[in-house]
Order: structure tokens, then sequence, then C-alpha cells
């Protein structure tokens, strides 16, 4: 069968059930595919030699009700998977190798699922655009010298590029979303505690949250639907009924009634971007949902808030990363050379610059004015969706105030960089569930996407508008493999 | 609001991280940038709101008092960066 | 330095000082796991042993909170008649040090699980209320280990993660002598709870000692100094001999105590500045975000309430009123759990005709005397409650003297013996026959003709002489106040 690697997972599931196409075959055709893509530089370590023995094994006596039967999937170098690197994209765990599996990697291949190998990823997660990588940038499969966004780019440019069926990154400020617009896919950030944050690399523990990208809904669904689960390792777990996404999914979404936040209209956001959200707009009217103006007040107060609450909480993850147990360690004549010198040489400049803007904020004299303060207004955020709530089932937003940029564009301006993640932070800061989907293209041809944002633990609900928009979106996204030679 | 080279210096040192002269310059133009961005929030009056320390709404569940984890020593000390079968080692502290 | 009537004071020239003391002891939790983690907590085992990835602080780890030390933490407040804060939080108390893997310390920082109470002391001018700022949970670190290369230091995580309350008192202590005495009633309390084993040789119980000193007077607290982790009672004694006296000393050459943490050297018994440490010291506490706070309710509260045994206090309180004890002997008696244990099987062994005096005379006196030779704690003793029980009730009923007592308890030692069957195998009987008695005493006068005249005539001195005369001729068995009575009517 041709073209085994532009099938959805859906049909890829449906092939291997049928046995149409064994695992062996699905994974040929994703590693084969993969080599051929050096140059997207989305991989940082890859597994091929033993995802095909694993997916021979698979096929010698293939389980066939698992929820992944045999599929090929790579994911974020940000999970912690038994036995094989995991660098979080960053020099100081160059050679890291984790004697433990994370909890929602575990899922995946507890469902049947096989590892093809690690993504790229921006440094501890840190970053808009995979520009600051240890292992250099990824390409977008859109463009050639285009960012495919951030943290998650390597994922992102893996399923648009179809390196890999699906995979999962994960979400701290935008990095699921912001990529996957980006790109032209699917990405949803899941409600906080829905993902065991068990095995990830923290970055920001109160924000992060793992998530599945996709290239469509359904098969989006599916994968939340594998990797949500309670976990007791993980204190901030929680313990709610979690729906059959998948099965559960419909494009009936007649009667919803969704928000349009006012204040996402920000000064200086292209024409283009507006007439997307317009468009968005007129589609969820013809599925039959009610639009409703809806006010989030303190949204421009997101971004700020943000970027002290995420920094203050990385300085304290990032400690650990001191050249004693793990990772890499620089020379020093006595302990803390040791230390400053480790973690100067070892982690990039962004890392540098968040590490120290979260040492500054929390440091004696300045916590109240800095992180006490942010933590008050992010309550204020909260309340502000807390109260839209009350009159609407979910809020649709753009995914991103402009599509993807060149690579080197941003890199020395940190604030303007930052303001990429302007739409999809509060819903990190509100601990919401947000899903970004494929809308449209600019004028360069593009991809440009739209957020619908959901009330806590109300994922089905944004998979099923996301899917009716699907449906009447109807976006082909343009590959034209032009890094393949 | 001004950070200047002497707080670049200290917030490295509390960071352990070493910052030479020129990198100091550059990250204290950085952070300014950002802080000015950041002092935004004083346009909002926050005195009678509850700062929100977590976002999961729910109470910290208790687990028992069991031994599950064994000795990993080995596992442990596997990825360290120096040798040595039973002990983390680190250049010497010096107080 | 004068103890005038037990007062505590440092003098200079014309200048009285008081010494103002408060502590912060930290207490290893007995919990079988870590506070976040699920390794053990077993003291000396080999080194980086008793570590989980949780303790080593291995990249996507994340703590889940021991119910047994948070109920360890209520029980300990409640043994310190404190307040329980149904909502307390962790907080992350951020530093860099070889044996600190995570780069911080989860622990307690605004929001303590256990609030303000208070201990009393008994001190020998009389009681002495010692108030409790507050108690909270915390991680340990591990051990750094300086002595074993030239070049470098080891690191030990078996501690790592090890659950500790920290206990600060308010600056109420006066004296070394209140130290000591806060020290041993903490550990009493703990004792007492099950929730602290007080084992200060293996670290189980360590203080920071603040001391400040003042003109005798004075309302104002001086500038303190912070001597750290002392695991001792003596050492901290004589780190805060050590350290009033330098202050005072400043004070008297006009300088100015400079608010700082300090070493005590053990072998020089002096402190020392840790300025340097002082200087990289922002501790950075935030909430931890990998933790929700931690609540309880009120049934979970009440339900340890009604676990908490009969504490120290209350034990001593009726120890002098069921058995007349003097407050004292009471102290002697409930100030560790296993003397009291001891003697209140004692006390249940020996029946309804029991003579509650002479057993605390014999644990306090021969008892404490053959322990303290050996070397041995209480719950280690080589004569059971029991068998002890049984050797009261036969000096109580006449079986044996005082005298022979000891020597049956000598031989007791050996095997925890039953005295009953030693008295009967070595024919230590007192003799109370009156008959036989008469017959010895009337031998003894009819030998010492002349001496019985001489009594006669009123040199009264002369009846000890046969009192012991007779008592030699018994070998040692008879019984005194028998022999007494007899003597007397004969002579």
């Amino acid at each position: 069968m041709s073209d085994i690697t532009k099938q959805s997972l859906t049909e890829l599931i449906e092939n291997i059930r049928s046995k149409k196409l064994s695992s062996t075959d699905v994974t040929k055709a994703f590693i084969d595919r993969s080599e051929k893509s050096e140059e997207l530089n989305a991989y940082i370590t890859n597994d091929f030699t033993s995802a095909l023995d694993k997916a021979k094994k698979f096929d010698q006596k293939p389980n066939l009700d698992l929820k992944l039967p045999g599929i090929p999937m790579a994911v974020k170098d940000l999970f912690c998977t038994k036995n094989i690197k995991t660098t979080a994209g960053s020099k100081i765990l160059n050679n890291f190798v984790p004697t433990y599996e994370s909890t929602v990697t575990e899922n995946i291949w507890n469902e049947g699922a096989i590892l093809l190998g690690k993504l790229n990823c921006d440094e501890f997660a840190m970053g808009s655009s995979n520009e600051t990588s240890f292992f250099g940038n990824v390409q977008s499969p859109i463009d050639k010298d285009l960012v495919p966004g951030g943290s998650s780019g390597g994922s992102a440019s893996a399923v648009a590029g179809q390196l890999t069926p699906i995979t999962i990154g994960t979400d701290t400020g935008g990095s699921i979303r912001q990529p996957a617009s980006f790109t032209g896919t699917v990405g949803l950030k899941p409600t906080y505690g829905s993902c065991s944050r068990y095995g990830i690399v923290a970055f920001a523990s109160s924000l992060d949250q793992a998530g599945p990208m996709a290239q469509n809904v359904k098969d989006c669904a599916l994968l939340q639907e594998v990797i949500s689960s309670f976990d007791p390792k993980d204190s901030t777990s929680i313990d709610f009924k979690r729906n059959h996404y998948s099965k559960d999914l419909t494009n009936n979404i007649k009667g919803k009634k969704i928000g349009i936040p006012k204040e996402y209209r920000v000064d200086g956001m292209p024409k283009e971007i507006e007439d997307l959200w317009q468009k968005g707009i007129e589609y969820v009217k013809e599925c039959g949902a009610e639009t409703i103006d809806i006010s989030l007040p303190h949204t421009s107060y997101a971004l700020p808030t943000y970027y002290i609450v995420a920094p203050a909480e990385a300085s304290s993850n990032l400690a650990r990363y001191d050249g004693v147990k793990y990772g890499f360690r620089a020379k020093g004549e006595n302990l803390i050379d040791m230390y400053e010198k480790t973690r100067s040489e070892g982690f990039g400049t962004e890392v540098q610059r968040r590490i120290m803007i979260g040492t500054y904020v929390l440091s004696s004299g300045y916590y109240d004015a800095y992180y006490l303060k942010a933590q008050k207004v992010r309550k204020l955020i909260k309340n502000d969706f807390d109260e839209v709530y009350k009159k609407v089932d979910a809020i649709l937003t753009p995914s991103t105030p402009s599509s993807a940029f060149k690579i080197g564009e941003k890199t020395n301006d940190p604030v303007s960089m930052y303001l990429n993640d302007i739409f999809t932070v509060p819903v990190n800061l509100a601990g919401l569930p947000g899903i970004s989907i494929p809308a449209g293209h600019d004028s360069k041809g593009y991809p440009l996407g739209l957020q619908i944002i959901g009330k806590a633990f109300d994922e089905q609900n944004i998979l099923n508008i996301a899917y009716a928009m699907e449906e009447k979106i109807n976006f082909k996204n343009k590959i034209t493999d032009w890094w393949i030679k | 609001m001004s950070i200047d080279h002497k707080t670049i210096k200290h917030i490295s040192k509390l960071a352990r991280i070493s910052v030479d002269e020129q990198r100091a310059e550059k990250l204290a133009g950085d952070l300014n940038s950002i802080f000015d961005f950041i002092e935004k929030l004083n346009e909002l009056k926050t005195d009678n709101v509850e700062p929100l320390t977590s976002i999961a709404e729910t109470t910290l569940k208790l687990r028992s008092d069991e031994v599950k984890s064994k000795n990993i020593r080995e596992q442990i000390i596997k990825n360290s960066p120096q040798d040595n079968e039973d002990y983390f080692v680190v250049p010497k502290v010096i107080e | 330095m004068s103890k005038k009537d037990s007062e505590y004071l440092i003098n200079r020239k014309d200048n009285q000082y008081e010494v103002v003391i408060g502590l912060e002891v930290h207490a290893q939790v007995l919990s079988e796991s870590k506070l976040f983690s699920t390794s053990a907590t077993k003291f000396g085992a080999e080194p980086n042993t008793q570590v989980s990835l949780v303790d080593a602080a291995f990249p996507g780890m994340l703590p889940v909170i021991n119910e047994f030390c948070v109920k360890q933490a209520i029980k300990t407040g409640i043994g310190l008649n404190a307040k329980i804060n149904k909502r307390s939080v962790f907080d992350r108390k951020n530093y860099f040090y070889a044996d600190l893997p995570q780069g911080y310390q989860i622990s307690q920082f605004k929001d303590p699980i256990v609030g303000e109470g208070k201990v009393i002391l008994d001190m020998p001018n009389g009681q002495k209320e010692i108030g409790i700022e507050r108690l909270h949970l915390e991680q340990d670190a591990g051990k750094s280990i300086h002595d074993l290369d030239p070049q470098n230091t080891f690191v030990d995580l078996n501690r790592s993660g090890v659950a500790l309350m920290e206990i600060v008192s308010k600056p109420d202590l006066r004296s070394p002598d209140e130290v000591n005495a806060y020290i041993k009633k903490l550990r009493s309390i703990m004792r007492y709870l099950g929730t602290c084993d007080g084992n200060m040789q293996e670290g189980s119980l360590r203080a920071d000692v603040n001391v400040s000193v003042r003109p005798k007077g004075s309302k104002e607290f001086g500038t303190r100094c912070e001597i750290k982790n002392v695991n001792s009672i003596k050492f901290m004694q004589m780190a805060i001999e050590y350290e009033a006296n330098r202050q005072v000393d400043l004070i008297e050459e006009g300088k100015t105590i400079d608010q700082e943490t300090r070493l005590f050297d053990t072998k020089k018994n002096e402190t020392r500045s840790m300025r340097s440490k002082e200087d990289a010291h922002d501790y950075r506490y935030f909430p931890d975000p990998d933790l929700l706070p931690l609540e309880v309710s009120e049934k979970f509260i009440e339900e340890l309430k009604n676990d908490i045994p009969e504490l120290p206090d209350d034990k001593k309180k009726r120890f002098i009123e069921e058995f007349k004890l003097s407050p004292y002997e009471a102290n002697i008696l409930v100030s560790d759990i296993d003397t009291a244990k001891y003697f209140e099987e004692v006390v249940a062994k020996m029946g309804k005709n029991k003579d509650i005096k002479l057993a605390v005379n014999w644990i306090t006196g021969e008892l404490f005397a053959l322990l303290n030779t050996k070397g041995l704690e209480i719950s280690q003793s080589p004569v059971s409650a029991k068998n002890f029980a049984i050797l009261i009730n036969l000096i109580k009923n006449g079986t044996i003297s005082g005298k022979i007592a000891k020597t049956v308890f000598e031989f007791m030692i050996d095997g925890d013996k039953d005295p009953q069957k030693i008295v009967e195998e070595k024919g230590l009987k007192q003799q109370s026959d009156p008959k036989a008695l008469e017959a010895l005493i009337d031998k003894i006068i009819n030998d010492n003709r002349e001496k019985a005249i001489e009594y006669k005539q009123g040199k009264e001195k002369l009846f000890g002489f046969f009192v012991g005369q007779a008592m030699k001729a018994s070998g040692g068995k008879a019984n005194p106040q028998l022999i007494n009575e007899i003597l007397k009517k004969k002579l």
C-alpha cells in the first residue's frame, strides 16, 4: 500500500485491524520517511532499530483490541523514556538515560504503540520557535527556514511532515497549540490534572500539561483518551470521570453557546487573523451553535503574569541540574565553582534568562511585588473564566496573533517572542483545556489556527466543537516535501 | 525599575550560574525590557485578592506509610558524572 | 557568673546580663517510609541504599505525602498543647548544596501544620512554662562526608527526604539548665507519643540555638545569633555559655553584635561565624507547585486526639494522687516512658498488699545503680518488672530483710531469676519464729552477761551490740524487728 505515511491514525488503525497493513509495514514507512527527513531536524534521538523489532514482535502475536495496535510514534524529548536518552533539548541532560518511564508514555505503550524516537523541542520547553534547543533549530515542513513554533516544534514538524502519525507534546504557555497552529495540525492542551506529570521533565509545575498532537480531531481525541489517567504518583493529578473521547466524539453541537472574547482583538493583529476568526464564528453558527460576545477583562495581564509564575517555578525546578547526580558536569575547583560553571555551560541563553527572572521575582524584597502579585492576578484571570462559563460552554479565539515567522527573526527580542503566546497563556494560567485546529492560510500560504477553550474537564465538548468545525473548514495542509531530496 | 549590573551579579550567584561581564550586560538589557513589560501588573489593584496557589481544585491526597522503593543504588548512581559505586562524588566543599 | 536564687546571670563589673534563648528543634519523625517517597528510613544502612528516584531528584519525579507523617506531626502538636491548623501549605526553601538533590527543601514556611502551644518544665525552684511558636513538617537533607578523600566530598542520600518536625520555641528559655530541661521534656513527650525516638546519637534530635543577651531587667531583646545544628544537650549548654559570654564581652567593649549564623566547634569549645554561607542565603520560599495545600478535617484530628496516650504531666499528677508519691519521685518515674512503664508494671504485679514507696526506692536506688553500671536502658533491664515486684513483696511481707534482698537482687541479675526460688534455694528466708529467736537471744545474753549488766545500768549504746550479735548468729536472716522487740523485753 502506498502513501502509508499520509494516512491518519484512524485509517492506520483500521488497516492494521483489518490486516491490510502490518505494524511492520507502518513502522517501516514512518522510519523511511523519518530517515529522509533529517533536514527537518525533528528528532534528537531515534530508536528505529528496536522500533522495527517491536513491530515484528507485535505482528507475530497482534493484540488488535488495543487502542493503538502496533502504531509507531515519536514523542517530545521532555518525556522520560526507560533506557532511551532523554535530553529536554538541553546540553545539561545531553547524556541522561532514565531508568524509568513517564506515566503518559507508559499509557501509550500499554495500548500497543511503538516508540520511534525522541523529538526535538525548545530547551526545557522554553521557547516559541524551537530555536533554543541545544540540538539545533527545527525546520517547518511548511516552508524552508520557517519556524515550526515551540516548544513542541519537533513534534509539530514530525506530525505535519508525516514522520509520525501522531505525537505528544507538552504545553506550559502554548507549547502544543502554537506549533500546531504554525504547522496546520491539531493540538490539545488538556485540563490541568488530566494527564499525569510523572516522568515529564518539569518546566513550570502549576502550568505544565502533556497533550496530543495529530493531523485531525478524531486522532487527537483517541490519543487524549489513551494518555489521560488518574495517577497517584502525581499529587496534582485529578480523579475525575474521563470520557471515551474518540467514541463519544460527535459533530452535533447544536445549541452550544460559544463565547467570543473582545479582549482577544489585540492591537496590531493582522487582518487575516481577524478574518479567520470571523470565518470561525460563521462556521460554528452554521453548525447550529450560538455565539455570544463576552469579556475576559484581565486578558492583557496574562502574559506578564505568566512571565513571573513560569520562570519562578522554573528557577526552582531547574535547580536539580547541578552536575551532581546526572547529566553534564563542568570541571570546578570546588563545589560552588563546579555548580556555577556547570549551569553556565549546561543551560542555553533563554533558559538562563528565565532562571534569572524567576530567581529575581522570588528573591527577598521582591516576592510580594512580583510573585505574590502575579498569584493574585492569576486568580483574577481564573475568575474571568469562571464568570463567563456561567453563560457559555466554550470560547473561540485565534490560536496565535500571527502565522509562523522565519528562523532567526525574533531571537534577539525576547519580548516580541513572548507575545506569540498571548492567546494561549491565559488557558494555562486558568488550568483549562484548549485545542488549536487549522482553519485557513495566510497570504503566504502559511497555516493559521483557531483555538477553542473549554471548561475544566470538559475536553469532550471542545473536541466536539473542533470536530464539527473541522468538517466545515475542510482544511488541506500544503506540504511540498521541500526537504526531501 | 531598572536591573543593574550588581543585581545581575547577585541573582546569578543565587542561581549558581556564572555570568561574565559581557553576558551580564546583555542580561541586564534583556531583563529590563522584560520587566518593563511585567510592570503592567501594577495597573491592577489586588489588595483584597486571595493569591492562587494551586490551580487543581482538590485537596492533597495522602499515601500510606509503606516502604516500596527498594535498594536501587546502582540505578541511582549510574548517571552520575563521577565513578564511585557507593557515593555521589563532588569537588571538595569549601565552607 | 552567679546563680543567685537559681537565676542564671552573667556578671561583668557592675553589670548583670540575662541570657535569652530560643530553640529550633529538629526531630526525626518515626515512620517506615520517607515524607514524600516510599524509601525506608532505617538508621545505619549502607550508603545510598535507601534512596528512591524521588529522593535523588531525578527529572520528572514528584512528591507524594506520607499520611502517617502528617498524623505524627499532629499528634506531637496535641502533645505540645498546640493549635492544629486544618490547612497548611508546603513551601520550597531554595538553596544549593551537595546533599540537597532537588536544590530546594520542601518545608512549611508561612502556614505550618501546628501553631502555638506550650510545655511545662519542672525546675528546682518550681514550674516554668515555655511557649511553642510552631511545629512544621519538612524534609531532611542527605549527608556530606568530607573526610574520605582529600579532593572530594562524598554524598550519601539515605537521609534525604526523611520527615522532620521542626519545633520552634518562643524565646522563653533563660539558662543552659532550662534548655536541658526543655529538650528532655520534648523528648519525653515525643517518646510517649511514639512520634520520635529522640535518639541524639543517631541524629534523631538536633537543634539550632538562638542566643541573645540583655541587661538584667531590660524588656527589649538583644541581637541574636543562631548556633546551627547542635546534636547533644551538653554541647547546647556549652555553646550557650560560650556564646552568651562572647556577646556580653562585645557589649562591655562597646561593640555591636552582628545577627548571624554560627557554628559550635566541639573541639575548641567555641562558636564560630559562618558568615561566608550567610551571604548566599536568600531562600526564595514559595508554595511548592507539585503539592496542594494540606487539609485535615476536624474528624481526622479528633481521631488522633483519642489516640493520645497519658502524657508525662498527667501521669505525674496521677502518680502523686494515686500512689502518694512526692513530686520529685513522680518526676523521676515519668520523665522517661520506659521507666514509667516499668514502674507501672511493678505496681500491677505487686498485687493488693503493695508497698509502693518501697518499690520506688528500689527502682531509683538498686535498679538505677545496676543499669548505670551496666550501661543499660531500663527497657533492657536484666531484672523483669514481674520478678522485681516479687522481690519487693518478699521484703514487704517479711520473708526477707532489706539487706538480704540486696543479696537476692544480685542473684536475680543473671538470667532474670525468680527471687522466691533464690530465697528457697539459698535458704535466705528471714527467721521470724519468736521462739527460735528467743532461744538465740537467751544464749547471747548468757554469753555476754557483763555487757547486759552494763546496759541495764544505763549504757544504752550497747543495745546495738546485742542486735548485731543476734543478726550475726542468725546469718543475717533474723527478722530485725522481732530481734528488737525480744531484746528490749529480755534485757
